[in-house]
């Protein structure tokens, strides 16, 4: 007997699942992702698409895939870890915070308000996972060439604000604040995708509602091949990896 | 006291405009060329930030030792004590003040404070024991700056200010000062004890850094700030008040009995970290230690901690400090040097091992150095800025307050 199954494009039931979780009240969302260790090939694509997406200066890293390399040449292997914020439920560097400039959102997501945060990085001696950076002032070209790039001194859109640096201001926000992965908040609200999960070549990366039971997010984190970093600290990631 | 306070205001002065240009650096161009980095976000002023402060409470709970515990062999040096604490409280808070990367956001702490944070508890509390400190100082001082105030000049003038009007010095009067004295002295206590303990505690509660998160650092916390506040204290009645060693030998020599003590206990409590942490194979744990015995900085635990803060003055201490108030001085500025190297391997350690594994070497950018850090002329500008306004304060004390009670106690 033939069993009839519609394949559907990983892509399309990603946004499916993320109309579906656009009509839900926010609290009843739960954002999260699986990424998929087998898939991804190291091209680092979701790293560049996020220093993109949100006009992130020298230093600031939201997402990095990790580079691990195994065993003596020539029997070696390699291993990549992308490392987005993994948005735990029980985020440690919340906490900390002295004056609730960080904080999780009903959805999930952790936030920062760069108009509060003092830029005391408690938050990063905090964070188990490097997932925090201090924005120190650095631009790539500003002072470095003799002309400075436009899309250097562009402003982000984090948080749905125009978020704009000034090299000669350094207490201007950003500068001087802790700043931190968002899932692209801006880009979620307006029913994109994030700008890893739609950049990625392999579609290593599965975003979508945790608390929706049909979504792919929610069915392949509940796979036996799913782990979660660092599991023993108590932090419950919403981001999944598959091994 | 005016030609030491003179001298000691130019070593201020020289320190505050070498370190100038760093700090005109720090505020033009903010954290841009910090040495200190996103895997390392505190560093040089954090740790002299938590030196500081430590000496600030253990020179405090010193002073109580005179004004709520009733030990009159240290009566005569109960001012310097208070006085200490304060320029320190104040050094400290600069440091921390100009870590910050929005110091101009400090009110914050206060407008909107979230109580889960460690670091909201250590700020409340050091406000409260800076205003106790300054009227703890006013109360013990005020014969003083009602006696002073009878001649002419300019310090005359200044003392009949600081009295606020209140110049009544009957034996009732002066029993309700005494009486206040030791009521704030008595709140003081736990206050210091509790904000030294919660420096620690900040640390202490960040599951992230193995190396801090033992139940043990936040008593060490109270150790170390006793053990500092002791050794400064002892260096400065030796070797900063005139004829020290002479006038104040027995102050001095008592200072050391108590020093020798409080650096065996926290001797003891480094040598148990180390056991326990060295003994076992988890990274997170061993790395710290072991960096910090072999790695490139080796100097700052064997020679700064185990030599000059610890051993060596132990030693000193008990063999030739007994009766010598010259070598229980000595053993005091040692330890009062050695202890930024103590400092140093609480704060540093805990960024030794990443958070990750291979995430240090995925990824190339500025401020994210991971492995060894060196404070940049910025920091150390900043540092020289810092440190010679708490020493310009404390000229200005020595040189303007009455910081020995020449008359008859209050």
């Amino acid at each position: 007997m033939l069993v009839e199954t519609e394949v559907k494009s990983v892509t399309l039931q990603m946004y499916e699942d993320l109309d579906r979780a656009l009509k839900k009240p926010l609290r009843e969302r739960h954002w999260g992702m699986v990424i998929d260790t087998r898939k991804c090939v190291g091209c680092n694509a979701c790293a560049v698409a996020c220093k993109i997406e949100n006009k992130l200066p020298p230093g600031v890293v939201y997402n990095v895939v990790i580079d691990e390399e195994f065993g003596t040449y020539p029997n070696v292997a390699r291993r990549f870890i992308s490392r987005p914020c993994l948005q735990c439920q029980n985020p440690p560097c919340v906490p900390v915070c002295p004056v609730n400039a960080t904080y999780k959102r009903p959805d999930g997501i952790v936030v920062m308000d760069y108009d509060t945060c003092i830029g005391c990085r408690y938050c990063i001696s905090a964070c188990p996972y490097g997932a925090r950076s201090f924005d120190f002032g650095n631009f790539y070209t500003v002072g470095q060439t003799p002309e400075v790039m436009p899309w250097d001194v562009m402003p982000s859109f984090e948080y749905g604000e125009e978020q704009q640096r000034d090299p000669r201001n350094p207490w201007r926000s950003p500068i001087g604040n802790v700043r931190k992965c968002h899932f692209c908040l801006h880009r979620l609200e307006k029913g994109m995708l994030p700008a890893c999960v739609a950049t990625c070549i392999g579609q290593a990366y599965i975003f979508g509602d945790l608390n929706d039971p049909e979504s792919l997010v929610a069915q392949l984190a509940a796979s036996p091949r799913a782990i979660r970093l660092k599991e023993e600290l108590g932090t419950e990631p919403s981001v999944y990896y598959l091994l | 006291m005016g030609k030491r306070a003179l001298v000691i205001g130019i070593i201020g002065l020289l320190l505050l405009l070498a370190g100038l240009p760093g700090l005109v650096n720090r505020l033009t161009h903010g954290h841009l060329y910090a040495g200190y980095s996103t895997p390392v976000p505190w560093a040089l002023w954090v740790v002299l930030y938590v030196y500081f402060s430590g000496i600030s409470a253990g020179a405090f709970l010193i002073s109580s030792m005179v004004y709520v515990f009733g030990m009159r062999q240290f009566e005569r040096i109960g001012r310097l004590a208070l006085f200490t604490a304060l320029v320190c409280l104040l050094t400290a808070l600069l440091f921390i003040g100009l870590d910050l990367g929005h110091s101009q956001r400090f009110f914050l702490l206060f407008t909107r404070p979230s109580f889960t944070s460690p670091m909201v508890w250590i700020v409340w509390l050091y406000t409260v024991y800076f205003f106790l400190l300054l009227a703890e100082i006013w109360f013990v001082m005020r014969p003083s700056f009602v006696r002073g105030g009878e001649g002419k000049g300019f310090k005359a003038g200044l003392y009949r200010f600081l009295t606020f009007g209140v110049r009544d010095l009957s034996p009732r009067a002066m029993e309700r000062d005494r009486k206040i004295v030791r009521i704030l002295g008595t709140i003081g206590v736990p206050l210091a004890i509790a904000f030294s303990g919660s420096v620690g505690t900040a640390f202490a509660v960040t599951v992230a850094r193995a190396y801090w998160h033992t139940g043990l650092l936040p008593i060490m916390f109270l150790v170390s700030a006793l053990a500092s506040g002791g050794a400064l204290l002892t260096t400065i009645v030796a070797f900063v008040l005139p004829n020290g060693l002479g006038e104040h030998r027995e102050e001095v020599i008592g200072l050391g009995r108590l020093l020798v003590l409080l650096l065996f206990v926290y001797f003891l409590m480094e040598i148990a970290e180390i056991l326990v942490s060295l003994y076992g194979t988890v990274p997170a744990h061993f790395i710290p230690i072991h960096d910090q015995l072999f790695g490139p900085n080796w100097w700052i635990f064997w020679i700064l901690g185990m030599g000059m803060a610890l051993v060596g003055p132990m030693l000193i201490l008990t063999f030739l400090g007994r009766r010598s108030a010259l070598w229980t001085g000595i053993a005091g500025l040692l330890a009062t040097i050695g202890f930024i190297g103590i400092r140093w391997n609480i704060v540093l350690p805990g960024f030794a091992v990443e958070e990750l594994p291979g995430i240090s070497k995925s990824f190339f950018e500025p401020h994210w150095t991971y492995g060894l850090y060196i404070p940049s002329a910025m920091e150390w500008g900043v540092t020289l800025f810092s440190v010679g306004v708490g020493v310009l304060i404390l000229a200005l004390g020595f040189g303007l307050l009455p910081l020995r009670a020449e008359e008859a106690p209050a």
